[in-house]
């Protein structure tokens, strides 16, 4: 699916249909530019990749999305509207979720508490209301059934899981809660081959399902096997994009290098 | 490029060596897991042993009805302290917070008011002693060790200050059929603290609040990621011990028949130990309820087989100590 062209990133129009277009994003601390002045976009049910050297402004950048950090200046659009991004909370109610890179589980919870801390359902009135454990764990079965990894029964605990387990828990919850948007940081950094292989065709097979990610990673293997789009970022800016069937491996390195600079 | 092939492994040798190779544990640590999660449980059959040998009246029905009557205080106060614990604290207060209730009890009884108002004047002093302990700890980022210490002296300092160090007598009815009265072989004791036992438990497992105290212990950071709120869950907790802790205060005052301002000093440390021979996790996030009451009830067993065997009294706070540093030792065991 050919959306737009791999062209020099200046000339990169994000599309009407952009589920987060951002312009002209800069974040300052102090003396000090960690981002200085980021353009780019995603689309809809697409895997977007954003690769850099280390302090290239990647967690910056998504950090600034995820409301962590505010913005000094620039703008966010999400479904085409402005977006006020000013804390964890506005992103959530935006429907943007994060797996982040230490998972944020809790190993002495079992699946079905994990998949709804603090989004428990409850039965009863007021103060006097309980958990319905019953609904919890009928649907985080559903939820973890349709992953590649095979995740046991919602009522174990994470720390009895393996480390691809765990990241198809962060996963499948990021992706029942996060409606829109789920960005991923580094996500198979601590896993083995195969662990990692699994949490990939789980990501490609909830993208074929119509869900949106944003993957940030350090492996230009594992974007060129997942991702649809690429963004290249360099020095708190995005200096190239690219649509993965239009590009190599090479040149993703070169790009990040500075090698080749568009 | 990362490589498919593993390093060789030692060859498990039946389903336990399985499991400890997979968890990176000996055999032996293994056994000592077990023992570690059994150790309430455990401490308990070696008291049982240990008082039959010792003594033929140590399982006389009248010495277990004796018992079971005097560890319900500590049963109560466990409970508390096993919210504060669940959240990796801990509460160094709480036998001054059930001392200050109690005394609270006795001068508003003693001002003219009715035993209901007075209770409910304890109870309130407990709690709100307990939501400024969980306020303090977590809007000024101070640990729990230190804000709970500091209480404690304040608390113990403001009971002898307000009752002149004197017992405050509490002559009610209703006080004294709670200490001596029950329904069929069971004291009122006993059933308030079922009750709590009961109530603890539903709130700590069957709440969105107890998930929440479980992974504030668990995970801090992933708690904030999550958006749980610390100050809440930690005011949540304190609250819980304080209001417990008045519980305690009130039904130590009804055995005594009057509120003592230094009574009940030793809870502090046994209502700790209680919660850790019970298995619950001191950096917090593995919990359970039962387990610190089987714990209460061993610890005061210990000190009643100490006392009919006629060993001196000296040597309890030496046996409770013990008692702690084993359990808290073979916790290092547990998975």
């Amino acid at each position: 699916m050919k959306q737009t062209e791999s062209v020099p990133f200046a000339a990169v129009p994000a599309p009407e249909n952009a589920l987060l277009r951002i312009e002209d994003l800069q974040l300052r601390f102090g003396p000090v530019t960690a981002l200085g002045g980021v353009t780019m976009h995603a689309l809809p049910g697409e895997i977007t990749a954003i690769i850099g050297d280390n302090g290239a402004g990647k967690s910056s950048l998504t950090k600034c999305i995820l409301g962590v950090y505010e913005a000094t200046s620039g703008s966010i659009y999400f479904n085409g509207k402005p977006a006020e991004v000013k804390t964890p909370h506005d992103a959530k109610e935006l429907g943007i979720e994060a797996v982040f890179q230490d998972l944020a589980l809790f190993d002495d919870l079992t699946l079905w508490q994990n998949m709804f801390i603090n989004r428990e359902l409850k039965k009863g009135i007021g103060p006097f209301s309980i958990l319905d454990k019953r609904a919890m764990i009928s649907r985080s079965d559903e939820l973890v059934r349709g992953l590649t990894v095979n995740v046991p029964d919602a009522k174990r605990t994470v720390r009895s899981m393996s480390g691809g387990q765990r990241q198809a828990v962060a996963i499948a919850r990021a992706v029942a809660w996060g409606s829109e948007l789920v960005i991923m940081d580094e996500p198979t950094a601590a896993l083995g081959v195969r662990e990692r292989t699994e949490v990939e065709d789980t990501v490609i097979g909830l993208r074929n399902e119509g869900r949106s990610f944003m993957l940030i990673s350090h492996s230009f293997d594992q974007v060129m096997r997942v991702a649809d789009a690429v963004w290249v970022m360099r020095q708190g800016r995005a200096v190239a994009h690219r649509r993965i069937s239009e590009t190599s491996g090479e040149e993703l390195v070169a790009l990040v290098t500075g090698a080749q600079t568009t | 490029m990362s490589s498919d092939i593993s390093p060789p492994q030692a060859k498990p040798i039946g389903r336990q060596a399985g499991i400890a190779s997979r968890h990176g544990l000996t055999k032996e640590q293994l056994g000592m897991g077990a023992i570690a999660k059994w150790a309430p449980v455990l401490a308990l059959i070696v008291l049982v042993i240990a008082g039959l040998l010792a003594s033929p009246t140590f399982l006389s029905q009248g010495n277990v009805r004796t018992l079971l009557l005097s560890s319900t205080i500590l049963m109560i106060l466990a409970v508390g302290q096993t919210f504060v614990i669940s959240t990796g604290g801990i509460d160094l207060s709480i036998a001054a917070v059930a001392q200050f209730s109690g005394i609270v009890m006795g001068l508003t009884f003693a001002a003219g008011a009715p035993i209901g108002v007075s209770i409910l004047a304890a109870l309130a002093a407990g709690t709100a002693a307990g939501v400024l302990n969980g306020f303090i700890v977590a809007k000024g980022r101070i640990t729990d060790f230190i804000v709970t210490l500091g209480s404690f002296s304040i608390l113990s300092g403001l009971t002898l200050l307000i009752s002149n160090a004197k017992p405050q007598t509490v002559n009610s009815p209703l006080l004294t059929r709670i200490s001596t009265g029950g329904i069929g072989i069971l004291s009122f004791m006993i059933l308030i603290a079922i009750i709590v036992a009961i109530l603890g438990r539903v709130l700590l497992f069957n709440t969105a609040f107890g998930t929440h105290v479980l992974a504030v212990g668990g995970n801090k950071k992933a708690a904030d990621a999550m958006g749980i709120s610390f100050t809440k869950v930690k005011i949540g907790v304190y609250m819980v011990s304080g209001f417990l802790a008045a519980v305690g205060g009130i039904l130590l005052a009804a055995r005594l028949g009057a509120a003592e301002p230094t009574a009940g000093s030793a809870y502090q440390l046994t209502s700790i130990a209680s919660v850790v021979l019970g298995g619950v996790s001191l950096f917090g996030g593995k919990s359970n309820i039962i387990g610190p009451l089987v714990g209460a009830v061993v610890l005061t067993g210990v000190v009643n087989l100490l006392n009919i065997t006629g060993v001196p009294v000296y040597y309890q706070p030496v046996a409770v100590g013990a008692v702690v540093i084993l359990a808290a030792f073979l916790r290092r065991y547990e998975k």
